[in-house]
């Protein structure tokens, strides 16, 4: 292989893995933005989409069916997790509503042991999506091309939902300002429940992607996405939804860079220098790279 | 048409309203005047359903409106331009206005009342396309009040409304103010600047740390030697 072929091909990786980071970002920045909630248990709406998915597929549904109840669960369960966890709390210190997340993390994450045991199961894909298709000399996973994908018409889409619908402006609006929007009279439940809908919706198409990629599942399955997806939404800048895809794409971008160029030694402490180089950025630049540094007016 | 009767509020462990009373009748313009911590902007919150009473009536034609959520209330026509005006910054002035819409659903009176909107502050139709943050102070306060018209205020509260503002702004806010009262629109405004609110308006309260301390007819209070002493800064006589 040749060096631009190496290069080619790792970008593609950093780009798919960022792809996956930036879509769960978003759904962690669209809760903070309005509620001022780190909402952890966000991880774990992966590992929900991803059983649900494997449910359907051991009882025989073809894959995108599975894809589809996958996507659909975790949607119901991160509405349900904002109906029965955060909204009887809305309005609580904040340390309150991240202790409250870690409580769902946990309860879910013991469900699933209780129903599915811890041990890891092996996620049964179709062939075509395992495979590496060959472009001339590249040969590229087509899981990789199918994130890169399904990221980019997603970020389209929730592109044209902030900006073009009344419900979409209406979210940005709570975000920046949850009095005045109140007293506009905006409909702040429906806002929220939109906002955990869209990002479940995304959590639940990474679990599909992620289960493909690593080929298995397991309860705690969404604790490193998770942790990811909030140093990315570090990086761009809490609770901004450019900010949240910027940074999953540069942790992309980033992890791959350190795993090619660090020595062999020192490759099994790649998060650690991911949150050195974290670090050093959120001392220049504390509210992340496009976080709010205005200062209001008078 | 709007009816405090003996409102308490707390704020934490802070009395912040202490059994105030207050009326507004149909088409008035209400002022209310008093140093900050008076309890003024309070009086609007609760009034807007984002603080609730401990004890005491607040109606509005008859109805509670201390069961009723803030979204409620705006439905009721009851809309607040706040203090510190709350625009949203990284919007469009156009999209900011739309939101004060954004509980209407005929399009048509909304493109209308845009228009006079627009009309009322040209200023807003110039920079219709550029983000909230990127006005001057003057240029958001208008944006705000221009903001709650659109949600078509039957009674409109008004919280200080020219603070920080430079004089020339502060007559074109003030000018606006008596334009929309000689409309009909209920007003309910808050003010610091006892003057030229005791100029517009029918009738007034000054507030002093939690209590309705005087009230009268503006032309009583603009005479009162009391009131010229302590709020309208002349040399007492």
């Amino acid at each position: 292989m040749t060096t631009a072929q190496y290069l080619i091909q790792q970008a593609i990786n950093a780009i798919s893995i960022g792809s996956l980071y930036a879509l769960m970002a978003i759904g962690l920045a669209m809760v903070f933005g309005i509620l001022r909630l780190i909402n952890f248990a966000h991880g774990d709406l992966i590992m929900v989409g991803s059983y649900a998915a494997w449910l359907a597929l051991v009882l025989g549904a073809p894959f995108w069916l599975a894809a589809i109840v996958g996507i659909a669960s975790s949607t119901i369960a991160g509405l349900l997790m904002e109906r029965a966890a955060y909204r009887p709390i809305r309005g609580a210190p904040s340390v309150a509503m991240l202790l409250t997340s870690f409580a769902v993390t946990i309860l879910l994450e013991n469900v699933a042991i209780l129903l599915f045991k811890p041990t890891p199961r092996a996620f049964p894909t179709p062939p075509i999506l395992s495979e590496a298709l060959n472009f001339g000399p590249l040969r590229i996973s087509s899981v990789d091309l199918l994130a890169i994908g399904i990221a980019l018409v997603l970020l389209v889409l929730l592109t044209l939902f902030v900006r073009r619908t009344e419900i979409g402006i209406s979210m940005r609006a709570s975000s920046e300002d949850l009095l005045g929007a109140q007293l506009m009279g905006i409909n702040i439940n429906a806002v929220i429940a939109y906002a955990f809908a869209i990002g479940s919706m995304m959590a639940g198409v990474v679990g599909i992607l992620w289960s493909i990629r690593v080929g298995k599942i397991d309860p705690l399955m969404g604790f490193y996405p998770v942790l990811k997806a909030f140093v990315a939404s570090v990086i761009g800048g809490l609770g901004s939804l450019p900010g949240a895809v910027l940074g999953g794409y540069l942790l992309g971008v980033l992890e791959i860079l350190l795993q090619g160029l660090l020595p062999q030694a020192l490759t099994s402490y790649r998060d650690a220098f991911v949150f050195i180089i974290l670090i050093v950025l959120l001392l220049f630049r504390p509210n992340g790279l496009l976080g709010s540094t205005e200062k209001e007016k008078i | 048409m709007l009816n405090l009767e003996e409102v308490n509020v707390f704020y934490g462990h802070v009395h912040a309203l202490k059994g105030i009373s207050i009326k507004v009748e149909q088409g008035e313009l209400v002022t209310i005047l008093g140093a900050n911590g008076a309890g003024k902007t309070t009086t609007l919150m609760t009034l807007s359903g984002i603080l609730k009473p401990q004890s005491g009536k607040v109606t509005y034609e008859g109805q509670d409106l201390t069961r009723l959520s803030s979204r409620q209330i705006v439905n009721l026509g009851i809309i607040q331009c706040p203090e510190g005006r709350h625009i949203f910054g990284s919007l469009t002035v156009k999209e900011n206005l739309r939101l004060g819409a954004v509980r209407r659903d005929n399009h048509r009176e909304v493109e209308k009342d845009l228009e006079w909107v627009c009309n009322l502050f040209p200023i807003l139709a110039k920079r219709s396309r550029q983000t909230g943050a990127t006005l001057s102070g003057g240029e958001q306060q208008m944006l705000a009040i221009g903001r709650s018209l659109m949600a078509q205020p039957r009674l409109l509260l008004m919280d200080e409304p020219s603070l920080g503002l430079a004089p020339v702004i502060v007559q074109v806010i003030f000018d606006v103010i008596r334009q929309l009262h000689e409309g009909g629109v209920t007003i309910l405004l808050v003010e610091q600047n006892a003057r030229k609110a005791l100029q517009v308006a029918d009738r007034g309260y000054i507030m002093e740390t939690g209590t309705v301390k005087l009230s009268g007819t503006a032309k009583e209070m603009r005479a009162d030697p009391q009131v010229e002493h302590f709020y309208l800064g002349g040399s007492a006589t």
